[in-house]
């Protein structure tokens, strides 16, 4: 990910941090959440805390859970043990109360193909009985914001891919939510549609709600989400900062990339003696990835001793760690990658992780 | 708002946006409005020509049938519009609102209701421009199209069933008619059941289809001598027959779709 693009979204953020009063009220609670389909049990013990007014991405791979701890807060489906509740309701005993508060947009774009955008967001708005008047003038507006006036009038069938989840994510804000849950908002877009979604979302939260935003993206988390919660296997493995993930993993990257994948065993046990901790090599970019405590010499001393071993080298850096070495430290395997890796080994190191409060 | 005003009013929200895609696609346009005019004119000049009985309208005892064909074949779109909403993620956004938790199923069954309204409107009309007559007071005309539209609505928290349990929308359509067919056709739709082989008479006496348009046919003043009913009982007492069919219909039919449809939706 190129950094500058990360600081340039970062100066829209709002000026509240989270942390700075003592107490802070929890906009998202789970607490041992349980919930079990009858060959996966997709949430295993399931803990998060989404301060209010903060917006939390919850980062995992494919099926670790983070669909399945969405729709139990959006009150779609019933934990089978533990305890959750938004803003400060429970969803279980009380999920009518819940849907008041809350602002859902799903996977796919959930908006009604054969509906105009008009009509879409005005049926929302009937569904949240704001009455025939009501749900004209707050669908009226919301195309406005999201710069979809001129295609009111237009079949959802009609729209690309960015303009529909535009309108879903209106469709979320129609009672303008107290807590709002998107999942995974850009997976499937073109990187054009994915970078004005981000906006759109980056002005939402500006607004000062609470959101909860799943992706597999670990760009998307980085960008949006001032914490990041890391679930994996239906279990949370990791929780903070940006930078306080990032710190945990601590030191710095050599990174190879190889011209031949056949060499990424030899080039893991050359390398190993120069890292601060276990080479990590990847099959499908033929790249290894070492930890390594500080850059000083490390790139020239590697490049050496893999042209030594006789492995030739594509490309080569030191770098800081990303989220995307924060996940692989902790799940055993890439963020986006996981379902073509299959099982990752887990990481022992994830037992020890301080839950941060 | 009470929860049953609730759920109707939402219902109704949801049965408006039902029938705006179905006036905007095509092939449900073509089944509830182009498919009735076309089995009217095709029962009325096929079968109502070859079959010639002397001093009354085969056409008129005919009709009748294809009104009840035609409701029970609309039934299908209540399952098929469940579960293409279901696997859309439709549904899911509306649960996510603070709607009723019936009104999905309500608003369905509602629009579907309207969508027989005008099946049937457009039968009547092209059945009365090929002779077909009402022979009965105005009261009991209007007790029959109740009666036919009861029992459509009745059919469709059926096929709901159906919908909620096969869930690929694909499927669903072929499944419903392995349940329609037999129930349209092993019926005095278009024949007298009494040359049926044994088996298959019984069905068809007792068959809701069979109480259900002899029950029309008798409220239209539409019966035929040629054809009589049948000596079994829910034919001899076809509108009460077909009151109960109705009312068994619902009571089993309403929880049950409503516990499909929990169970298909909180996964």
């Amino acid at each position: 990910m190129p950094p500058s693009v990360a600081r340039g979204f970062r100066r829209g953020e709002p000026a509240f941090e989270p942390g700075g009063e003592a107490m802070m009220t929890a906009a998202i609670v789970a607490r041992e959440v349980v919930k079990k389909y009858a060959s996966v049990t997709a949430l295993d013990g399931f803990d998060l805390e989404v301060a209010e007014g903060t917006v939390m991405g919850l980062l995992g791979p494919n099926g670790a859970g983070k669909t399945t701890a969405v729709r139990v807060f959006a009150t779609l489906i019933q934990p089978d043990s533990g305890h959750a509740e938004v803003a400060g309701i429970d969803v279980v005993a009380n999920p009518r109360a819940v849907r008041e508060v809350i602002g859902l947009s799903g996977q796919y774009a959930a908006v009604d193909e054969l509906l105009t955008g008009y009509e879409n967001l005005e049926l929302i708005g009937r569904l949240y009985h704001l009455g025939k008047k009501g749900a004209k003038a707050r669908a009226e507006e919301l195309l406005e914001q999201f710069d979809l006036t001129e295609a009111a009038g237009r079949r959802l069938k009609e729209y690309s891919g960015g303009m529909r989840r535009r309108l879903d994510l209106a469709g979320a804000l129609v009672r303008k939510p107290k807590v709002l849950i998107l999942d995974e908002p850009t997976t499937g877009l073109d990187i054009r549609s994915r970078e004005a979604t981000w906006e759109a979302i980056g002005e939402l939260v500006a607004s000062g709600s609470t959101l909860l935003l799943t992706t597999q993206y670990l760009e998307e988390a980085d960008r949006l989400a001032h914490r990041i919660a890391v679930i994996d296997h239906g279990k949370l493995i990791a929780n903070g900062t940006a930078d306080e993930l990032k710190d945990q993993v601590g030191g710095h990257r050599l990174e190879v990339t190889l011209r031949d994948a056949a060499d990424l065993d030899h080039a893991r046990a050359v390398l190993a003696p120069i890292g601060h901790g276990e080479p990590v090599a990847t099959q499908e970019d033929r790249r290894v990835v070492v930890p390594i405590a500080a850059a000083g010499g490390v790139l020239v001393e590697g490049v050496r001793r893999l042209d030594m071993a006789g492995i030739e080298v594509v490309d080569a850096s030191v770098r800081r760690p990303t989220l995307d070495d924060v996940f692989l430290a902790l799940t055993g395997h890439r963020a986006d990658k996981a379902e073509q890796n299959g099982e990752g080994v887990k990481a022992e190191e994830t037992k020890n992780e301080e839950p941060v409060r | 708002m009470s929860a049953v005003g609730l759920a109707v009013g939402d219902g109704v929200v949801l049965a408006k946006r039902n029938l705006t895609r179905t006036l905007r696609v095509p092939d449900l346009m073509m089944s509830s409005l182009i498919m009735p005019i076309m089995s009217t004119l095709l029962f009325a000049y096929i079968f109502g020509s070859a079959i010639q009985v002397p001093g009354v309208s085969y056409t008129e005892f005919l009709l009748v049938g294809v009104f009840v064909q035609t409701v029970v074949f609309n039934s299908v779109i209540t399952g098929s519009g469940l579960a293409e909403d279901i696997q859309k993620g439709i549904v899911d956004r509306f649960r996510s609102l603070p709607i009723s938790p019936y009104s999905v199923l309500i608003g369905r069954t509602i629009s579907d209701l309207a969508n027989n309204v005008l099946s049937i409107v457009v039968m009547v009309v092209t059945g009365l421009l090929v002779g077909w007559r009402i022979d009965s007071s105005a009261g009991e005309a209007a007790a029959g199209f109740v009666l036919l539209l009861a029992f459509a609505y009745a059919l469709s928290w059926v096929l709901a069933v159906v919908g909620l349990s096969v869930r690929a929308p694909e499927v669903v359509t072929n499944a419903s008619f392995m349940i329609i067919m037999p129930l349209c056709f092993i019926a005095n739709t278009y024949v007298s059941p009494e040359g049926f082989p044994a088996v298959l008479r019984v069905i068809a006496e007792w068959n809701p289809v069979s109480a259900v348009t002899q029950a029309v046919r008798e409220l239209f003043g539409n019966t035929n001598p040629a054809f009589p009913p049948g000596d079994a009982w829910p034919l001899q007492n076809a509108i009460l027959a077909s009151f109960l069919w109705i009312v068994v219909m619902l009571v089993v039919f309403v929880p049950f779709a409503t516990s499909r449809y929990r169970k298909a939706v909180a996964r």
